[in-house]
Parts: C-alpha cells; sequence; structure tokens
C-alpha cells in the first residue's frame, strides 16, 4: 500500500489537511482511531464553533459534518477508520492496527493530527484513597453526550478551564447537582462567555485560589475537602471548605498527544516552523498535537496549511529554508510556531503569564510593536508577520504590561 | 437626566465583544464595542430577558450511537429551559438521523429542535 500523504488523525485539523492536499492532486489516506471522524468536536455539542472559518455559529458535531462533508466529496481521500497507528518508521512507513491486522502504508510526506489529551486528576499527587466517582471533565463529557451513562448525583469541578465549566453546565441540565467549581489560580482557566453562561446563569459558585486538600469516602468518593491556597499554592489553615458530593470532575488541563512519535521534537507538543515542518523534513504537524488552541477555526487553518505544505513535500516543491528559533520572553506563557522559515508568513499564537488590562507586544527583530487590550491568559493572541529577509538566528517575543 | 455607562460581554459566540452601553436609566441611548449587529440583540435580551439556545443529546433508537446531539434553531427565555430539558429528555427518535433533521417542531413558540449529527442504523 502506499499513498502520496498520510494524515494521522482524523480531527479538525486532520480534516481540513486531508482536504487541502487532496486539493492539490495528491492521493490522501487518513488515519483515524475511532470509528467515526471529528475528534473532540463530536463531544463538544454546545455552539461556539466555526465563526471565523465557516463564518456562522455552529456546535462541534455540526463543524464535523460540514467538514466531513466536504473530504467525503474528495475521490482522492481514503478514510481508514478504526485503524490505530502503532508506529513511524524514519523510510517513510507508516504501521498501522485494524481488523485486518497490521498493515504498512508507505508515503511521500506525513502530516500528523493526533490532537491532545486529558492531564488526569492523579497527576496533581493529592492524598487520598483509590475511590470510584473521579473522572476527567472530558470523559464525564463524553459518558453524558455521547453514550448515556450518567457520572453521579452531585458533583464538584475541579479546575475552571472551558471544559470543567462545559461540563458544569451539562451536568445540571442533566440534573446532576453541581456544588461550585475550583481553581487554584487567582483568576479563572476559561473564557469569560462561559464563567456566564455555564456558572452565572446556574448560580454555580467559582471559588478561586482553592485547592483540593483530601479526597475520603468508602469505595466511591462521599466527601471532598478543600483548602483555600497563597499565590505560592502552598496550603493555608482556616478556611477549608468540604464538599459532600458522590463525584469529583477534573479539568486540569490537556496535553498534546506526541505519543508514539516521540523521536520528533517537541516540548509539550511537537516543535514545528510557520510551514507546519517538524524536526523531519517529511513530516508536518498541526492543532491540537502542536499547542492547545482555544478554536476550532485556528486549528482547522493551521490543518490546511500542513496538508498543503505536505504536498507540496510529496512533489518536491518545497525548499528546505533554514529555521529561525521563536523564543518566549518576557510574560508569554505558550508560544506558537517553534520556528519561523523566513521565506513564508506567519501567524504567532501566544498565550500571557498572567491577566493584563493593557499590554504592548513586542518583537524588536522584526519591528513589531502592538497594544493589546483585556489580556487572559485564556485567550490566545494572534498576530500575523509577513515573509522577511532579515539575517538573524533568534526572535524574542516579548509581552509588556502598560499601566 | 445621569446616565447609566455599563459593561457587557456578548454570548453570541466565543468573539465575547465587550460591549459599552449608555442608558439614561430607562431605555438604552448607545451602544459600543459590538463588532456585529447581534451584539444589540444580545444586550436587550439581555435586560429584559435573557435568552439561550437549548443544546442537548436525545436517545436514539437502533442507532450506531445511543444519543443524537441536538439544539434548539433559535434562543429560548433562560426560564424556560429547565422545563423544557424534562420534555427533551423523554424524545426518542429511530436512527438513522440526518445533520438538520428536525426532531420536534415548536418547543418554544416557532422554534423547533433540530439534529446537529447524522447517525447511522446500527450494523450498517
Ligand atoms: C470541551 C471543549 C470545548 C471546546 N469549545 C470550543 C468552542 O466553543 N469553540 C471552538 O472553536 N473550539 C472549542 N474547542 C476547541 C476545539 O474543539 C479543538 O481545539 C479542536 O477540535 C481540536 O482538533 P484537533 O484535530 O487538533 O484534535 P482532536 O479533535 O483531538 O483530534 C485528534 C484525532 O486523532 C485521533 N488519533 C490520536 N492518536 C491516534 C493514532 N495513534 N492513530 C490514529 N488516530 C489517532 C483521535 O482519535 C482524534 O480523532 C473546545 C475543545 C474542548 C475539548
Amino acid at each position: 500500500m502506499s499513498s502520496n500523504v498520510v494524515v494521522i488523525g482524523g480531527g479538525a485539523a486532520g480534516l481540513a489537511a486531508a482536504l487541502k492536499a487532496s486539493e492539490e492532486k495528491c492521493d490522501v489516506t487518513l488515519i483515524e482511531r475511532d470509528s467515526d471522524v471529528g475528534g473532540v468536536l463530536n463531544q463538544c455539542i454546545h455552539n461556539g464553533f466555526g465563526l471565523d472559518y465557516f463564518k456562522k455559529n455552529l456546535t462541534g458535531p455540526e463543524f464535523k459534518e460540514k467538514l466531513k462533508e466536504k473530504v467525503l466529496s474528495k475521490s482522492n481521500i481514503k478514510i481508514k477508520s478504526g485503524a490505530f497507528v502503532h508506529s513511524v518508521e524514519k523510510d517513510k512507513n507508516i504501521v498501522f492496527i485494524d481488523r485486518n491486522g497490521v498493515n504498512n502504508l508507505k508515503c511521500d510526506s506525513l502530516v500528523i493530527t493526533t490532537g491532545a489529551k486529558e492531564r488526569p486528576f492523579t497527576s496533581l499527587g493529592i492524598s487520598g484513597k483509590r475511590l470510584s466517582g473521579i473522572y476527567s471533565a472530558g470523559l464525564a463529557q463524553k459518558f453524558i453526550n455521547m453514550m448515556n451513562l450518567r457520572p453521579g448525583n452531585s458533583a464538584l469541578i475541579v479546575g475552571s478551564g472551558d471544559i470543567g465549566l462545559i461540563m458544569a453546565r451539562r451536568l445540571t441540565l442533566e440534573g446532576v447537582k453541581v456544588e461550585g467549581v475550583i481553581e487554584i489560580m487567582p483568576y479563572p482557566g476559561g473564557l469569560q462567555r462561559n464563567i456566564k453562561l455555564c456558572l452565572e446563569d446556574f448560580s454555580i459558585p467559582l471559588y478561586l485560589s482553592r485547592a483540593v486538600k483530601y479526597v475520603d469516602g468508602d469505595r466511591r468518593v462521599n466527601k471532598i475537602i478543600t483548602t483555600k491556597v497563597d499565590d505560592k499554592f502552598n496550603h493555608i489553615g482556616g478556611d477549608d471548605i468540604t464538599f459532600n458530593v458522590d463525584t469529583l470532575v477534573s479539568s486540569v488541563g490537556l496535553v498534546p498527544n506526541v505519543k508514539p512519535f516521540e523521536f520528533l521534537e517537541h516540548s509539550a507538543g511537537f516543535s514545528t516552523t510557520n510551514k507546519n515542518r517538524t524536526s523531519e523534513n517529511w513530516i508536518f504537524s498541526a492543532g491540537n498535537s502542536t499547542v492547545v488552541f482555544d478554536l476550532v477555526d485556528y486549528v482547522a487553518q493551521e490543518g490546511e496549511k500542513a496538508g498543503y505544505m505536505a504536498a507540496l513535500q510529496a512533489k518536491n516543491d518545497l525548499s528546505p529554508a533554514g529555521k529561525i528559533k521563536l523564543l518566549p520572553g518576557k510574560n508569554i506563557g505558550i508560544l506558537y510556531p517553534s520556528y519561523i522559515e523566513k521565506d513564508y508568513e506567519s501567524k504567532i499564537y501566544l498565550r500571557a503569564r498572567q491577566p493584563m488590562e493593557k499590554g504592548v507586544l513586542l518583537i524588536p527583530e522584526l519591528g513589531i510593536e502592538k497594544e493589546f487590550e483585556d489580556i487572559k491568559p485564556s485567550e490566545m493572541i494572534k498576530i500575523k508577520v509577513p515573509a522577511f529577509d532579515k539575517n538573524t538566528d533568534r526572535i524574542e517575543v516579548n509581552l509588556n504590561e502598560l499601566k | 437626566m445621569s446616565l447609566n455607562e455599563e459593561k457587557i460581554t456578548c454570548l453570541n459566540c466565543p468573539a465575547g465583544c465587550r460591549i459599552t452601553v449608555i442608558s439614561d436609566g430607562e431605555k438604552i441611548i448607545s451602544f459600543k464595542g459590538n463588532n456585529c449587529p447581534k451584539g444589540e440583540k444580545f444586550v436587550n435580551d439581555e435586560m429584559i430577558n435573557p435568552k439561550r439556545y437549548i443544546l442537548t443529546s436525545v436517545y436514539v433508537n437502533n442507532g450506531t450511537m445511543p444519543l443524537v446531539s441536538v439544539k434548539s434553531t433559535d434562543t429560548i427565555p433562560k426560564d424556560k429551559i429547565i422545563s423544557l430539558m424534562e420534555e427533551i429528555k423523554k424524545i426518542k427518535i429511530n436512527a438513522p438521523v440526518k445533520v438538520g433533521d428536525i426532531i420536534k417542531e415548536n418547543i418554544y413558540e416557532n422554534i423547533n429542535l433540530v439534529a446537529t449529527r447524522s447517525i447511522g442504523l446500527k450494523g450498517e
């Protein structure tokens, strides 16, 4: 078996990549481990998807259906679902497992769009017994929205990221009593929109600077003891709150899925250039496997670009330009991409380390200086940079607070 | 006459425009900061009768999945949502379902409940 371009993972990024590579007249094979494509979109039944990409306010599943329909209309895209990629070999051989057993697929170029997985609650190292009734928010979301399973009767949500907030509303509407959301940071992790729509609408309290101290119960959770923390996350005594609930839903962040492709350069996610190229010239990556994006629109746009570049690579039309390191400077938490190939434009995405009323983004090497208002770590800042000619081996990005 | 200035985050879409609303205590005099006309409608509704979409799932018989995701075709007064959810939970439809299919007509006034994904017939 062979295919010009192989795409691993059929979420928004993978679907968009397959579509673009097929428009460049490449034969494409898309490999997805689930029975259907769409990835996390399938379980995100709320709206707020596609405003940029489709110019419409869609739900997650609608976004997927629209992309999938386009992909299905292309005769040069083959979808292999229920197929799990086991490994990628350096001689451009992809090994995947499906109901027929172990298969080998040769390609000219590869796009990895394996998304992100949830950080488990156990990774927080909180004391307590091994109890049932502890779920990650994404799993609880899948249970309720897709599988018709109810995780419990009453819940505390740990972590105020968007998935946690959205689950607070979902659980409430499904009749599960949500006693509150606790957040270790002094500010919420999710979008203001979700604080309003998912918590305030239902009078669900949000406790900031608060952490879980102990989870108690007999086989099943029945009590969660929480404590106030200081700005270094040390527990402060005297202000404990006990929640008598049978379910703990944790929403403590997503981590890019780099397994089983760790031979590629990565930090949290794959390190890529503005052409979505990884440390191997013929392998590209986009979407949540590179950095966790807020909006599917960005993911799909990056996916398209990765598919386009992979197609050029397959046709030997992509020059191997030198790459310049993009470095996070002052107040920058997350910065994407990791490198810039200067003969092509870039869209730089970043997150601030802390909220600011006003700040200025400075990229001295490129002469960029731009002001932003109402900066929040939960909302990515993006900025376009044209191709340039200057000789430099590093570009530093800084965010200075303006008072 | 004294004017009130208030900042409201529009919840229509993730852009989350911060709209500055100036009113004289009774009626709104001006809007600032919204990128689209939906922002004005949102603020008007929010001050008089807040409305939200219903976004949930309903049971499917004989489908490749046990549930299909659904949405209301327009926003519905917030205080009607909990009781409508009770009715929606009782709905059971048969596979196959196509995205856009009407699952229930007129769940509130002339607003329908429609499928937001397709679900195939089990075994196909
Ligand atoms: C709860 C939640 C709420 C969100 N809300 C919004 C919102 O309101 N608006 C918005 O625009 N965006 C929202 N997003 C963001 C957006 O949905 C995601 O950023 C986007 O869908 C991610 O797409 P992806 O293709 O990168 O990853 P995924 O959707 O995770 O896709 C990765 C795919 O790869 C497959 N895969 C992984 N490993 C392998 C392997 N080895 N072999 C084969 N297949 C593999 C997986 O099965 C999966 O299908 C939300 C996300 C979440 C989680």
